[in-house]
């Protein structure tokens, strides 16, 4: 297909800083007295993660400056599903992070990607709620998590957009996200977390596609979400949580033959139920057709 | 059970002898018309090597064509020539004359010769019925038969669509797919994002128009073709750019392109099927929270590597064909058996529900079809010669291992063609959502749908067998496999197996051949039994030799196995026919074997049907309105039973030999039975089954050297006059007497030839001989012993009136079958029933299965059982008796 070429192939990587208000989400029924978030520690990892993807991997990396009315804007990964040269906005659960899409919606059409709208507050989109931490893209299809935060109706939006694709629902368990447990580790390589949970929404995966994935389990949910990358240089690159932060499961991505990995840090993100690939959007504007 | 070469001989020449005879001439000729037209495309392209599933195909081509030739009607009729308009993939049309009696292939046949098409295949001809629905044309059904009103009026089009057409060997192949693939895209329904659209309708226009040219070519010019749903001057735009890039790709370049990245779509080659959600639904298939998914709105996708289950545009859940044990219908119902998954225990049963009956139906051809082209290694039981009375659908393709092997042979250089000018507007021709596909190839699962009639005895035995070769050999080469299936007994039940899947009828009779062999030896006999029981436990648990679970493959080698899925067919039929034993009140308890005798009965009922049809075809009824009311009757029995009574049944069989069954048995509820319900084995099981399979063989084997079967049918006819009716009809149809000898082909010509007021005798034998070095080979690897079988069939024919070709198809008022029998016969009594025109008649067909040693005398017998039946029923005449003789000889004695 036209933008069907193998996962991995980024150009772009667009990020959001990490606002003054980090921490204090709005209206979040649980407040930051269990989890307190250091700022300055969580400004030095995202530091450290567009450092990696700019030096690193040799991304071109798109900031979006912070905006403190919107606390959790740095979760760019959410507003938006891009794949080829189409970016689909999405509409987040909650009302009050739907104007981030705003700025992101203006970078997307400076990248000349095809923008599609989710039908916004006043559209039809009938309740669809979307998210980007709930849809898994493998490089030949998409799955979507049904979670707290993305319904059946917003995926259907999405199946609706890449028709190029199988979209295919599963259930994510204890509610988490799709992409805490899961991300993709290579072309055709899923990192999967070996938790009962994630055990039950690969199964239904595995069901659903047309497709052989390599599966590599790694015993800590955390761990489970990676960054993979087939930089400019060919090269094979995995921004994943270091050893800190997931002990068990750094050994699994030694198993990746001839990869540059990358130990991210991302423990304060984590902290707010996010993680590394929550804080960037990846776009590849080096379309091959072939 | 060795019967394959001989029943082949056999159907041979009773057509011949047909052909002699004046007034079926008319009638039966078409069997031998047929072969010629078939094998010669065959041909074309198959190897050597091939040459034993062409045999195959052939076989269950002529099976089929002998049972429809029954019919007496068809002499006296007129060879009327209708006008048949196809509509072509490129949007033009094309009109040519078939002999209105012409089967499907006949049609298609000549279309693809007309599109010099050698890999068709993939191909198939489609009519819209009177709901506007696509249905496939069986190439092995009569046109007449498929065609209820309306004008002669078809399209051509792709039915399996290749998962990777670089495989295919022709370039023209591929442009006639690419047609395909552009109406699909323009009607919407091949869904493409507008990037896939703007790359595939560049390629379009290079491969139509060739290298942009600025010079000659207007901006306007792509805006005469078609790319899209909804083509706007943006996307017109993107492709005329795209086009400037391609300069020096030929069109056949540009095609390969084109299908290269419409493979790709998620949606290429799904053929879906509205519906809607039954009852408790698979967990994945539960919609979001609180959401009660029952009457759910889903579509059902039919694809090379299974079933897609959809939600709007979502796809909520997929079964592969490995995962799928067992597919019916019931009424608007459609179910698949799930096998269980990892941490189950239990198989699950997901149903739908679709707009009716025949949209059920029609999905459930579809997924047979679909199932047996792309995970078979060759068409499930071909129709058994002796089966073939029952299942109408005969599965006369060939699956993509087979058509890959075969296109692999052509030699031709390519051949030129013309991109006619894409007919611009013929893309939006079809607006037809999504196509809908019928089989027209059945295998053997076909007949189960279809044949109401078909009852096949091989069943369980024969599926046996084929297990085991199945799981020994599926590494190996599949023409092997064939061969030997056809050569050996183990071969047979290959066969065997594809009629059971149809037909469980047809098991049983394959049992009550056995179970004569078994008479020479008790122990057999009960082993033989032991073991189509085990079959068909290891259908439902076990795990097959080749594990299908991880495959997503869509390599039909890798799946070679799916014959398994034959195997839980016939498990499933086995089930089916337990419970047809079961839900009919009068019983008469016989051993096992009675059980193979009732299937030899359900195949009489077929037969009886067909005979049905035919005369309704004459009068111009559609055999499928017959067919449908058949299905529908049989439904109501499959609902009665429950499907885990029915395994439960079969359990209970399989543990004890003895199990008694009832005898007496409506038609109309035996052959509904089988129509339901198809199911697959799964390869798990099969592994299973192989264990009890082998035992099988070696057991028949021995048998089979000692054995000498001898099945004598009678036919009994009586007629009486009702009050209003003035005409007596002497005569009964000797059809019914042919179908119960259902494995012996040449017996069911000789109904057709009833017709005749000349007594006929005939003798067909046919020796082993035509069983080739590679069956002995493949035997020795099996170590399967090679059993020759001679078969010889005697008909003895009273002189009958000829019917008029004006007679109303009988109504049936009443069927049954009787089953009894002694340490060396199996008695099958079947009494049907019919009023015609006022006249009722009752026929009586006996069919006398004596097996044993030489020791018996036979003749003596014979004689004696002749002397019975008259003695019985002193108001009734003899009109035909059918000796079918069968010997097995081991292999070194017989020339090898």
């Amino acid at each position: 297909m036209a933008n069907m070429c193998p996962y991995g192939c980024f150009t772009h990587a667009v990020v959001r800083s990490i606002p003054e208000t980090f921490g204090k989400a709005v209206g979040e029924g649980r407040e930051n007295g269990e989890t307190t978030v250091d700022l300055a520690k969580a400004q030095r990892q995202f530091g450290c993660l567009t450092g990696a993807l700019r030096q690193k991997v040799g991304m071109q990396l798109i900031e979006i400056p912070p905006d403190p009315e919107l606390p959790e804007s740095w979760r760019i990964e959410d507003v938006a599903v891009i794949q080829g040269d189409t970016a689909l906005i999405t509409r987040p659960f909650k009302q009050q992070r739907r104007s981030e899409v705003e700025a992101v919606r203006r970078v997307m059409s400076e990248l000349s990607l095809t923008v599609v709208e989710m039908g916004g507050e006043q559209g039809d989109s009938g309740g669809a709620t979307l998210e980007g931490s709930d849809v898994l893209f493998t490089g030949r299809e998409f799955f979507v998590g049904i979670s707290s935060h993305t319904n059946r109706r917003g995926a259907e939006v999405l199946a609706d957009t890449f028709r190029d694709f199988a979209v295919s629902t599963v259930p994510v368990c204890g509610g988490a996200r799709l992409r805490n447990v899961c991300s993709m580790g290579g072309p055709d390589t899923i990192i999967m977390s070996s938790s009962d949970g994630a055990k039950k929404t690969l199964r239904m995966m595995e069901q659903l596609t047309d497709h052989h994935y390599e599966v590599l389990p790694v015993p800590e949910e955390s761990a489970s979400n990676c960054i993979y990358i087939k930089g400019p240089s060919k090269r094979d690159f995995l921004l994943h949580r270091p050893a800190e932060e997931c002990p068990e499961s750094v050994s699994a991505f030694q198993k990746l033959q001839d990869y540059t990995l990358l130990p991210t840090a991302c423990s304060e993100a984590s902290k707010l139920g996010a993680s590394l690939s929550s804080l960037c959007l990846l776009i590849n504007r080096k379309h091959t057709y072939f | 059970m060795t019967t394959e070469s001989g029943t082949d001989s056999e159907a041979k020449q009773p057509q011949e002898n047909q052909e002699k005879r004046k007034a079926k001439a008319a009638a039966e000729p078409k069997s031998p018309q047929n072969q010629p037209e078939q094998l010669p495309a065959a041909a074309g392209h198959s190897t050597p090597a091939r040459k034993g599933q062409q045999e195959e195909d052939q076989e269950s081509h002529r099976s089929s064509t002998s049972r429809l030739s029954k019919s007496p009607l068809r002499g006296v009729k007129k060879v009327k020539i209708m006008q048949c308009k196809i509509t072509l993939l490129d949007g033009s049309d094309f009109t040519v004359n078939v002999e209105k009696r012409a089967k499907g292939h006949v049609l298609f046949d000549k279309v693809c010769e007309h599109l010099n098409l050698l890999e068709k295949d993939y191909f198939g001809i489609t009519h819209r019925d009177i709901e506007n629905q696509k249905n496939w044309l069986d190439p092995s059904k009569e046109l007449k038969k498929q065609i209820r009103t309306g004008p002669w009026n078809f399209s051509f089009n792709v039915k399996f669509y290749p998962p990777d057409p670089m495989q295919l060997i022709e370039d023209i192949t591929r442009y006639y797919l690419c047609l395909q693939l552009r109406d699909d895209i323009v009607s919407g329904r091949l869904p493409c994002s507008f990037a896939t659209h703007t790359l595939l309708g560049s390629y379009t226009v290079q491969s139509e128009l060739g290298d942009y040219d600025p010079e000659e070519m207007s901006s306007e010019y792509v805006s005469e073709l078609r790319f899209a749903p909804n083509q706007t001057k943006e996307l017109e735009e993107k492709v005329v750019e795209l086009h400037k890039t391609y300069k020096g790709m030929t069109p056949a370049e540009a095609e390969l392109h084109f299908l290269e990245n419409a493979k790709k779509l998620s949606m290429y080659g799904v053929d879906l099927h509205h519906a809607k959600l039954v009852g408790n639904l698979y967990e994945s298939l539960a919609p979001s929270e609180g959401e009660d998914s029952e009457g759910v709105e889903i579509m059902l996708g039919v694809c090379s590597s299974g079933l897609l289950i959809y939600r709007d545009r979502l796809r909520i859940n997929r079964f592969a064909w490995p995962k799928i044990l067992k597919i019916s219908y019931k009424r608007n119902n459609f179910y698949i058996k799930i096998r269980p998954g990892e941490f189950e225990q239990f198989e699950s049963t997901i149903g739908f529900k679709l707009p009716n009956h025949r949209a059920a139906k029609r999905l459930w051809k579809v997924c047979v079809e679909h199932h047996t082209f792309f995970r078979l290694v060759s068409p499930e039981a071909p129709p058994k010669k002796f089966l073939s009375l029952g299942s109408k659908f005969r599965y006369s393709g060939r699956t993509q291992a087979q058509t890959r092997r075969a296109s692999a042979q052509i030699g031709r250089p390519a051949p030129l063609f013309e991109r006619t000018s894409s007919k611009r507007y013929n893309m939006s021709r079809s607006l037809d959502g999504a196509p809908i596909m019928e089989n027209h190839e059945t295998p053997a699962k076909d007949g189960t749908a279809d044949g109401a009639a078909k009852v096949i005895a091989k069943g369980d035995i024969i599926t046996t067998v084929t297990t085991e070769k199945k799981a020994e050999e599926q590494g190996e080469q599949e023409d092997f496999k064939k061969d030997a299936t056809e050569t050996t007994e183990p071969a047979t039940p290959l066969r065997l197996d594809t009629k059971t899947e149809d037909e469980l009828p047809v098991g049983n009779e394959t049992k009550d051949e056995v179970g004569p062999k078994g008479t020479v030896a008790a122990g057999y006999l009960v082993k033989y039994v032991a073991g189509s029981i085990i079959t068909d436990g290891a259908t439902s648990s076990g795990p097959h030799g080749i594990s299908l679970s991880t495959t997503m493959d869509d390599d039909v080698f890798v799946d070679g196995t799916l014959r398994d899925g034959v195997e839980d067919k016939t498990p499933d039929s086995h089930e089916e026919v337990l419970v047809v034993k079961v839900s009919p009140g009068a019983v008469r308890q016989e051993v096992s074997q009675a059980i193979s005798d009732k299937k030899g009965t359900l195949i009489i009922f077929r037969e009886a049907e067909d005979k049905t049809d035919d005369e309704d075809n004459e009068t111009a009824v559609p055999e499928e309105l017959e067919t449908g009311e058949k299905d529908a009757e049989t439904f109501k029995e499959d609902s009665s039973v429950d499907l885990k009574s029915q395994a439960a049944a079969v359990k209970i069989l399989s543990s004890k030999v003895e199990i008694k069954t009832g005898d007496e048995t409506q038609i109309k509820g035996i052959d509904s039975p089988k129509k339901a319900m198809v199911s697959w084995i799964s390869e798990e099981e099969t592994v299973t089954e192989v264990t009890g399979v082998k035992e099988v063989d070696e057991i028949n084997t021995s048998n089979g050297l000692q054995q000498e079967a001898e099945i004598f049918t009678f036919e009994e006819v009586q007629s009486s006059q009702l009050k209003s009716n003035l005409t007596q009809i002497t005569v009964s149809e000797p059809s019914a007497a042919v179908s119960t000898l259902g494995w012996v082909s040449p017996s069911q010509k000789a109904p057709a030839d009833q017709e005749e007021k000349e007594a006929v005798v005939r003798e067909t034998e046919t020796a082993a001989a035509k069983q080739t070095n590679l069956n002995s080979v493949e035997v020795a690897a099996n170590d399967t012993p090679v059993v020759h079988t001679e078969t010889k069939t005697i008909t003895y024919e009273a002189a009958e009136v000829d019917r008029n070709g004006d007679a109303d198809p009988g109504v049936l008022l009443s069927a049954q079958t009787i089953t009894s029998e002694t340490t060396s016969t199996t008695t099958t009594t079947h009494i049907t029933k019919t009023v015609k025109g006022g006249i009722s008649e009752t026929r009586i067909e006996k069919r006398i299965v004596i097996t044993g040693d030489t020791d018996i005398d036979h003749d003596e017998a014979l004689a004696q059982a002749i002397k019975e039946a008259k003695e019985q029923h002193p108001d009734m005449s003899v009109t035909k008796v059918v000796v079918h003789k069968e010997t097995e000889i081991t292999p070194e004695e017989g020339e090898d």
